[in-house]
């Protein structure tokens, strides 16, 4: 009896995790699929990559590409900086109004900039940064969740090893980037998934920032794209252009998947 | 001594100082600042028809009251949430329920929950637009097959709202689904077994040990899912732009129109303030009622 239930619920998930992949299979399907038999109810089995060289030479996606990357790269690089300079702060150093400046970046977590949008548009443009790769970059240099990630990582490394390195003569600042940096390195890893995903996937700020190709990351350009098309879109070439757009993540994350749920199940990110 | 010792303070201060001085200058001049002015800007008339914004006191929060719209917005919102959380949340402890088995075939399950997650709002739109369209989409071609007749799932104000919650949950599941699969490792194994040992049925053992341990991870989801249902906007760019009528539109979204298209500084900013005031009211939820129970323990 038990075992019958067992094998139900089993199947039961399997089709639910189907049900999940429809989406994307359906996709994928058309983005294969010549133009003019994608919407016709006929099944055959004729495939083509023709899509994938249209939306190509349609819209400039190799600029969108690199535009994306150089964005989560520098977005990145500039976090980790940051955030393990402050964290290591909260985690080992005494100071005054500590608390008090802990609470100050507790607000950005609570307040995060998605909802700032127009205040901050406004404060981009009192610095004539608007449209600049470095405008969408901007407001995230700063990550108060990588900081409250790092700290809680860096509070578990024993303070004993500080000790011993500071006989040898190492200051401060030596130890930080040679001992708690290298040991932390899982949590680096779980926050730059976190943060490349979120800027890779991040739409709403960059499509209010750019207005010209050279800043317009995957995204802006994917949903410029899909909208140039009239009613009746050419769903062949859209869902070529979305499969192009997400193709890297996706792949990455099949390529890691058990690292990456590894790493998001341990690294306490909540 | 004592000179030595407030040097030596002096100088651990400086050093603590400089190392949160890049990270302090960029949660000011992107959260507090823009924050101060929101609120500033909230008391003015500012828009297209006035040159130099206008002291108004609190007239656009007067304003706001009578505004059709944007109590539209907010039960649209509201429901959108009551939509969402609940079933996502469901959804997520059945599935890691079921994917921290170590069953057969369980990481391919595992992906094809979790990948949604990893896809930009903007590439799922385009997706579900193409399964939502009328004739030509796989919803549609569904209904027909089985001898059902036609909706225009986006272009009718009662279904429009449906359609956001169902993708937005399945986007959002699987998210959900990785903090109750870390829920489920925290357990420990020996309530299990003697559970087992004790013979106590499956049921039991879901509503006596799984459920009441994964309570402070619920608690924490729910907060995360109610914020994220007042931050997901993309998706109305491409599939409907709020409408048909006003029936998708959402508070974010909102304040990204009333900015953007109509130009209205004065209303965008009391709208950020009331969306500002939300999300701190969920942080207050977040941190007097729950945050005992989860950190730290």
């Amino acid at each position: 009896m038990l075992l019958k239930k067992l094998k139900i619920s089993r199947w039961l998930l399997y089709a639910c995790a189907a049900l999940w992949l429809v989406p994307l299979l359906w996709m994928t399907v058309t983005a294969f699929r010549p133009r003019e038999i994608a919407l016709s109810p006929a099944f055959s089995l004729e495939f083509t990559l023709d899509n994938f060289a249209r939306v190509w030479s349609a819209a400039p996606f190799a600029q969108y590409y690199i535009n994306t990357i150089i964005i989560v790269v520098c977005v990145f690089a500039v976090q980790m900086l940051t955030a393990t300079m402050a964290a290591f702060a909260f985690a080992r150093l005494e100071f005054m109004a500590k608390n008090v400046v802990f609470m100050l970046f507790l607000v950005q977590i609570m307040i995060p900039a998605d909802v700032l949008i127009f205040p901050n548009y406004n404060v981009l443009k009192e610095l004539f940064l608007l449209d600049t790769k470095l405008g969408i970059m901007l407001p995230y240099f700063a990550s108060a969740f990588g900081i409250f990630l790092l700290r809680q990582m860096f509070k578990t490394i024993p303070p004993e090893l500080d000790e011993a390195a500071e006989i040898e003569g190492y200051s401060k600042w030596t130890i930080l980037w040679k001992i708690y940096f290298p040991l932390s390195r899982p949590t680096y890893v779980a926050f730059g998934l976190v943060s490349v995903s979120y800027h890779w996937n991040n739409f709403l700020w960059p499509l209010i920032v750019t207005n010209s190709v050279e800043n317009r990351p995957l995204t802006v350009g994917l949903a410029i794209f899909a909208q140039s098309f009239e009613i009746g879109a050419q769903w062949t070439e859209v869902s070529a252009a979305t499969l192009l757009v997400i193709a890297p993540l996706l792949i990455g994350f099949l390529l890691f998947q058990r690292q990456f749920m590894n790493s998001f199940i341990h690294s306490g990110i909540k | 001594m004592d000179n030595r010792k407030l040097r030596f303070h002096w100088k651990a201060n400086a050093f603590a100082w400089l190392l949160l001085l890049p990270s302090l200058l960029f949660l000011f001049l992107f959260t507090f600042y823009p924050i101060a002015q929101t609120v500033k800007l909230s008391l003015f008339q500012a828009d297209l028809a006035t040159a130099v914004p206008v002291f108004l006191g609190f007239d656009n929060y007067a304003n706001l009251i009578g505004d059709e719209v944007f109590w539209k917005v907010m039960s649209n919102n509201l429901w959108f949430a009551i939509g969402t959380v609940p079933t996502s949340i469901v959804l997520a402890i059945l599935m890691a329920i079921y994917c921290n088995k170590a069953l057969r075939g369980t990481s391919l399950v595992r992906i094809s929950f979790f990948y949604p997650t990893m896809i930009p709002m903007i590439a799922v739109a385009n997706v579900w637009l193409f399964i939502y369209t009328p004739q030509y989409g796989l919803l549609s071609r569904l209904m027909k097959s089985i001898g059902q007749g036609d909706i225009n799932w986006l272009g009718s104000p009662q279904y429009v709202m449906w359609a956001m919650v169902i993708m937005v949950v399945w986007k959002e599941a699987g998210y959900f689904m990785i903090f109750f699969l870390a829920g489920l490792q925290n357990i420990p194994p020996d309530l299990y077994e003697s559970a087992q040992v004790d013979g106590v049925g499956r049921w039991t053992v879901f509503r006596k040990i799984t459920f009441p341990l994964l309570m402070p991870t619920t608690l924490f989801v729910s907060i995360v899912a109610l914020t994220n249902s007042f931050k997901l906007v993309d998706h109305i760019m491409i599939m409907t732009k709020g409408g048909p009528n006003n029936a998708s539109n959402l508070l974010l979204y909102y304040i990204y129109e009333s900015a953007f298209s109509f130009w209205d500084q004065g209303m965008a900013s009391t709208l950020t303030v009331v969306m500002i005031g939300v999300l701190l009211l969920f942080a207050a939820l977040n941190f007097f009622g729950l945050d005992k129970k989860i950190h730290y323990r």
